[in-house]
């Protein structure tokens, strides 16, 4: 199956799910305060999985490893390797 | 997520994946590194040097293929003296008339590879030689069928990069939470296959660009080949312009939304 069609199923199967409960079709008879929250349970999760996101990314832009040494040492690097070069007789 | 990439030196699990017991004994694996080239004429002899250096340091037998692709700056040239002075065994080149795109140029330089094992970069100084010894010692450990640099794990990172670096990782973000590749870096370029898995991922690969860079991994998973992960720094562009524009970005959007479609 390709991704798509598993967040598809997924989604759907959970869809099913919430609706079997908020219509109570399977007879469990609870309470109101129960059904209160079943119905916006759908969006309580997008916003929650939304927020998560957010603050996933944030966290990785943040830690985001910034190689300053690498830059050093490569242009370190090219300097050397420019003059050796020009010794064993290329010319640009 | 469960992730399915090696990171810290264990075992990859068992898989039907293709085995090249020749190539197992020390001192009969060959590296061929593939360097499609355009207009890298001031970069080409500084990768090749590089790449020259970290070799003989670490006594691994190899060989450059530079396939330029008709390069109107003079690339062949500066190719043809490398050449020279390296030697036709260590330098190989196979050029193309026109632009004629990086997966083409995989294939062509392959065709004409003698090593067991395959290596893509970039020529243009973002990718470092000095991780291929890495590359090679991480192969081994885990005997992957490729193994991968990421710039998001370990102490990989970016040289660079300022907004750049804000949209390749929300890009990459999205590439985790659509493809669950088992990969933390899905766009990365600097890779070691070994050269059946390569031929055998070359064949199913349809996207264009470097959407085919996330394709190849894609395509390893699902045909069960084992993925090790090295951790490098990216040095962006040293020398010549870089290439991140809003056309890019839609090209990725859309070759991330046909993989999620269609894989």
């Amino acid at each position: 199956m390709t991704k798509l069609g598993q967040w598809m199923s997924t989604l759907l199967a959970l869809m099913l799910i919430w609706l079997c409960l908020v219509q109570d079709l399977l007879n469990l008879g609870y309470s109101q305060k129960v059904h209160d929250v079943l119905v916006p349970l759908p969006v309580y999760l997008l916003v929650t999985a939304g927020s998560y996101s957010l603050a996933t990314l944030g966290l990785r832009l943040a830690s985001f490893n910034d190689c300053e040494e690498a830059a050093q040492e490569l242009f370190l690097q090219i300097q050397e390797a420019q003059a050796d070069l020009a010794s064993k007789g290329l010319k640009l | 997520m469960a992730s399915h990439s090696d990171i810290s030196g264990s075992a990859g699990s068992q898989r039907r994946g293709v085995k090249n017991p020749a190539a197992q004994a020390t001192g009969t694996d060959k590296y061929s590194v593939l360097l499609p080239t355009y207009n890298e004429r001031e970069n080409l002899p500084l990768i090749v040097w590089l790449l020259v250096k970290s070799f003989e340091e670490s006594g691994n037998n190899y060989e450059i293929i530079v396939i330029d692709d008709g390069s109107p700056d003079g690339t062949q040239e500066v190719a043809q003296q490398l050449e020279k002075i390296y030697g036709p065994d260590k330098i190989l080149l196979r050029p193309r008339a026109k632009k004629l795109g990086l997966g083409t140029a995989y294939i062509h330089g392959m065709q004409h590879a003698t090593g067991n094992f395959i290596i893509i970069m970039d020529a243009d100084l973002s990718h470092h030689p000095k991780f291929i010894p890495e590359f090679i010692r991480k192969q081994k450990e885990g005997n992957f069928d490729i193994v991968s640099g990421t710039r998001y794990k370990g102490n990989g990172g970016v040289y660079g990069w300022d907004l750049k670096r804000k949209i390749i990782r929300a890009a990459n973000f999205l590439t985790q939470i659509l493809l669950r590749p088992g990969v933390s870096d899905l766009t990365g370029s600097f890779r070691l296959y070994r050269k059946e898995v390569l031929q055998k991922l070359m064949e199913k690969c349809v996207s264009k660009g470097y959407v085919f860079q996330m394709e190849m991994i894609v395509r390893a998973r699902q045909l069960n080949f084992t993925i090790g992960e090295v951790p490098i720094s990216f040095v962006d562009r040293v020398y010549g312009e870089s290439k991140l524009g809003g056309n890019e970005i839609v090209s990725f959007l859309k070759g991330l939304l046909t993989l999620f479609a269609t894989t």
